[in-house]
């Protein structure tokens, strides 16, 4: 034990892949994998795992969210045995995307899937997933996209605006040299023979309701109770918490929720302000949490957070999960129409992330983000206001910027909450 | 540690106080670096520590640890250290009956529970060790973090006895000390946090509370911490001192400084 604590205080961060070269037993490279078996050292189980790959910061492993542009303001992509929130936009479009993104992901890695749903059956969920873009025949394509906007040739020094160029550039582009994160066609669907090479597993809530339990009744609603019991049954017989020996290669668990806590599930938590279990939802959380921390998996939940009435649950919510993500889209609201947003289809809000195994964690400098839908990409962008050039300066336009900068608000609640917004 | 904290707070692992029950609060941001602060001072101070964790994995504190130079698992082999994983536990507990109470039996329940397993666990835990073994200090019970036992169904009352108890059992019979963080949620209006809050707050002898900046986000300032040092048992007349500082959090430590001297500014 004594070779760990050397080997861990003088690795450090950054030293934790020479660690793992120069030790072949003990690393201070640590995954959140099993620990099952309580012997984290000894065997080097350093094998790669397709689709997945260390952080740069702490050595955690990270899997890809499907959207490049997320994984990079996330500090690299998911943490495996962690949860990502998503909150839901008011009519679920985006977020229902970003949920299918994350399973397109693990059927193109090779990774199992486990989709559950209280509306859809999780076939159709598959069937709807986007087409990757694969590196050979999309580069062509892709090119004639980036010459209708105007991202700047990164070639060409700015001569006059010379202090943009030290504004941290977002990935707009497929990188071709990467396998981690892949691009998807929002408007083709995934290739039938994909989907079923895949190994899947759905669970429709209606079609489980009627079939028995061997949980004994706590406060959980019915429907987080069998889901529970899903989840655990697959994460014990596939072995993905190292409980039975691997005779073949390891893989990853994608686990993908849609629309937790909403009616369909059994919970009044969206109906009304007082409901009588209030904890199930929060209680299922935290053994959800519990699962994906003892296993090799990763999981997407999206809940309509809009609906919930009771303010202190989406806190607890929120402090529950590890990375949390709030989509808001202009469908629908006044923004949509406003001149300001013309170029975006929403905002994105990063709430949380987690520090994991570390203080410090990676923060992006960038809070206003904003998201559109091409046909081939969705991209996450800084929010920009576009200069007010009309002649006459109506006060309208001035109080909609002042209204608009003021939602853009004071930086996320994660790093430091801010009580007003000073108006400089 | 961290050792300006220590200087700060006017304490060094050779002189620990006795007895007292630490509050450690967050609004806004997150306080968990205080957990680790205190967790790696009570080890190096030779203390005998109960770490209840709910919120983290083993492998998390650890490493933590390693930065700040203390080896959880050497700690945890040699008695020093009893470590209740609670996301791991929760697991156990939930899918299989158990033959003993276990100190997470209140997530089977239906209805609101009692923490007494949890309490007789740290009682358990902390009991003086018979004769020829190595003595250690003192008992500390450390809890990461209180809020969490609010969403897991049980009621503000339930845990503010649990807190008495111990606070019995810890730091009055074996003169030991208690630290536990309480998430603030400010302005998220949940009312049950808010008794628990105000009810530690009362009966704690050192409050450190970390806050976001009021003015936002800030790249080299990620945060203000008020320490508040009380006397619950004292006549209200005698005033509470209290001190406001700035910090930023580093990878393997944390800087403090006053209010408006950041080293980026400056």
């Amino acid at each position: 034990m004594a070779a760990v604590a050397t080997c861990g205080t003088g690795a450090g961060s950054t030293g934790s892949i020479a660690a793992a070269a120069s030790k072949n037993n003990v690393t201070s490279f640590q995954r959140k994998g099993p620990r099952a078996s309580g012997t984290d050292s000894g065997c080097s189980r350093l094998v790669s795992i397709a689709g997945t790959r260390p952080s740069v910061r702490n050595g955690q492993l990270l899997v890809s969210t499907g959207l490049p542009a997320l994984d990079q303001l996330l500090g690299g992509g998911l943490a495996v045995g962690t949860v990502l929130l998503i909150e839901e936009d008011k009519y679920n479009i985006y977020s229902s995307l970003v949920f299918k993104y994350f399973l397109a992901e693990g059927i193109i890695n090779g990774h199992t899937l486990l989709v559950a749903s209280a509306k859809e059956d999780p076939a159709d969920i598959l069937q709807e997933l986007p087409a990757p873009l694969l590196d050979d025949n999309c580069k062509k394509d892709f090119d004639e996209d980036v010459c209708n906007d105007k991202t700047p040739d990164s070639n060409i020094k700015m001569k006059i605006a010379w202090r943009y160029q030290l504004l941290p550039k977002m990935e707009s582009g497929p990188v071709s040299s990467s396998r981690f994160g892949h691009y998807y066609d929002a408007s083709k669907r995934m290739p039938q023979e994909l989907i079923e090479a895949s190994k899947w597993h759905g669970f429709f809530f209606p079609e489980k309701l009627s079939s028995t339990l061997n949980i004994e009744s706590c406060s959980l609603t019915h429907g987080y109770r069998k889901l529970l019991q899903f989840i655990q049954n697959v994460i014990y017989e596939e072995g993905f918490d190292g409980s039975s020996p691997q005779k073949k290669q390891k893989n990853i668990l994608r686990i993908g929720i849609q629309s937790l806590g909403s009616p369909l599930w059994g919970d009044d938590i969206c109906c009304t302000e007082n409901c009588d279990n209030s904890h199930s939802l929060t209680k299922f959380l935290y053994v959800l949490r519990g699962l994906l921390r003892t296993s090799l998996s990763a999981c997407i939940i999206t809940m309509p957070t809009h609906l919930i009435q009771n303010k202190a649950v989406i806190a607890r919510v929120t402090n529950l999960s590890d990375t949390v993500v709030g989509l808001e889209s202009f469908i629908g609201s006044e923004r949509e129409t406003n001149p300001l947003y013309k170029d975006y289809h929403g905002l994105i809000h990063i709430r949380q992330i987690p520090r994991l195994n570390n203080l410090i964690y990676d923060v992006s400098d960038v809070k206003d983000l904003a998201f559109k839908l091409k046909r081939k990409l969705f991209t996450i962008e800084r929010l920009h206001l576009p200069p007010d050039l009309s002649d006459t300066v109506s006060r309208s336009s001035k109080q909609d910027l002042a209204e608009s900068s003021k939602l853009l608000g004071p930086g996320c609640g994660m790093m430091a909450g801010g009580k007003k917004h000073l108006d400089f | 540690m961290f050792p300006e904290l220590n200087n700060l707070l006017n304490t060094t692992p050779d002189r620990a106080e006795q007895g007292k029950l630490t509050l450690l609060c967050d609004a806004k941001t997150d306080g968990s670096f205080l957990v680790h602060h205190f967790l790696s001072f009570y080890l190096k101070a030779n203390c005998k520590v109960c770490f209840v964790a709910l919120i983290q994995s083993f492998s998390h504190y650890n490493i933590v640890g390693q930065k700040l130079g203390v080896s959880l698992t050497a700690a945890r082999e040699c008695g020093q250290l009893v470590f209740l994983e609670g996301l791991k536990s929760s697991v156990d507990v939930f899918f299989r009956a158990q033959a003993a109470p276990h100190p997470l039996q209140f997530l089977r329940e239906a209805d609101a529970g009692n923490l007494q397993p949890l309490y007789e666990f740290v009682r358990e835990a902390l009991k003086p060790v018979g004769d020829g073994q190595a003595a250690w200090r003192c008992p500390v019970l450390l809890v990461d973090d209180l809020s969490v036992l609010l969403s897991l169904g049980l009621g503000a009352v339930a845990v503010l006895d649990f807190v008495h108890y111990c606070r019995v059992a810890v730091c009055w019979e074996r003169k030991g000390n208690i630290v536990a963080l309480v998430h603030d949620s400010g302005d998220a209006e949940d009312e049950e946090n808010d008794i628990l809050l105000n009810g530690l707050s009362h009966q704690s002898h050192l409050i450190l509370r970390a806050e976001g900046l009021a003015t936002g986000f800030c790249r080299d300032v990620h945060g203000q911490l008020r320490v508040l040092w009380r006397t619950p048992s004292q006549p209200a007349a005698q005033r509470d001192r209290s001190l406001t500082y700035q910090y930023k959090i580093q990878d393997k430590s944390v800087s403090f400084f006053a209010k408006g001297m950041s080293p980026a500014v400056l």
